[in-house]
């Protein structure tokens, strides 16, 4: 059972502009990076693998193929430094963590897309 | 103004500086609290505020009851003395003490009882090294030699041993406020507390 006085800050501090997407996704993060003193964006674009903790500390797992090699970057969801994040197309999974897709390569680690009339759960 | 403050532990959480610095914090319900009696050198001995924290009514003896009515207090149930040196504090019986005399980056100081941890050997208790698990060792975690043989003769008080871990009184200094919620009482605090969550604890303004 989760205090009512938590419960109020983490309404107060979540972050409430993210889409809601889910795991199989292929999402695009765009991530605040800082040089001297400009500031600009960096685009991750992967699929998100999963999606762990709750709270302030709930973080997905983003994963691509650079030149060949799998990269896989973890964000929290409710940093300030995720400046948005955008759903590039769906993915029909079946399982919540996609580990597997770590050991398939080029085409057997595609995902089906998502029938977009099915109501989105959550 | 009083020197501190009860609290109950709510539970830990974190949350990002506007920098995007990530704090763990923890959650305090900070009082509304009442204090009881005012306590003086002339009467008692010594100087010191006696508060107690409003929650709920409670069944109490008759001698508490009448004490708590004295001050107009009802439904306290953690009741604690804070000392006062030279009696520079101008609170009177009655007075209620709030979260909001603590603004944030002030700093104070955390008194609690640590999570017992029971009958603890010297590796959880003492960061022991402990033995080898295979390869035919036959010392795992037993405290090994606890000092010389016919000289001199004795173990020297305060070597380490196995015993009681934790259950005991715990001071945190110097944590940040981070931030007040004056609403619900609710005080934020960077960085961890002793004991349990629902345990009570002391806020005080920090020593140093």
């Amino acid at each position: 059972m989760m205090s009512p006085y938590l419960a109020k800050v983490l309404n107060k501090n979540k972050r409430t502009d993210l889409p809601e997407f889910e795991i199989g996704d292929t999402i695009r993060v765009h991530v605040k990076i800082k040089e001297g003193d400009k500031e600009r964006l960096q685009i991750f674009e992967g699929v998100v693998l999963a999606r762990k903790n709750s709270g302030m500390g709930e973080n997905i797992t983003v994963r691509k193929v650079s030149f060949g090699t799998g990269v896989e970057r973890i964000f929290p969801l409710n940093a300030p430094v995720v400046d948005h994040i955008d759903i590039v197309r769906t993915g029909k999974v079946r399982r919540s963590k996609l580990y597997y897709l770590r050991n398939l390569r080029g085409k057997a680690a595609r995902l089906k897309e998502r029938p977009t009339e099915r109501p989105t759960k959550r | 103004m009083s020197p501190g403050i009860i609290g109950k532990k709510i539970g830990m959480t974190q949350v990002f500086r506007p920098d995007g610095q990530v704090v763990p914090v923890t959650l305090l319900q900070a009082g509304p609290c009442v204090v009881i009696q005012r306590k003086t050198p002339a009467t008692d001995g010594y100087d010191a505020v006696q508060l107690g924290m409003v929650e709920f009514a409670r069944k109490t003896t008759k001698p508490l009851a009448g004490h708590l009515k004295k001050a107009g207090a009802e439904g306290v149930k953690m009741i604690r003395e804070f000392r006062l040196t030279n009696g520079q504090s101008d609170v009177k019986t009655g007075d209620r003490v709030l979260v909001d005399q603590f603004k944030p980056k002030d700093k104070v100081d955390i008194t609690g009882v640590s999570k017992g941890r029971g009958f603890a050997g010297v590796m959880k208790r003492h960061n022991f090294g402990g033995g080898d698990g295979s390869h035919g060792s036959m010392f795992h975690r037993a405290p090994g030699s606890i000092g010389a043989s016919s000289y001199p003769s004795r173990v020297f008080p305060g070597t380490r041993m196995a015993g009681q871990m934790g259950h005991a009184q715990v001071t945190v200094r110097n944590l940040e406020v981070i931030d007040v919620d004056t609403e619900d009482n609710v005080l934020m605090v960077k960085g961890a507390v002793p004991g349990p969550n629902g345990s009570y604890v002391i806020v005080k303004r920090a020593k140093r």
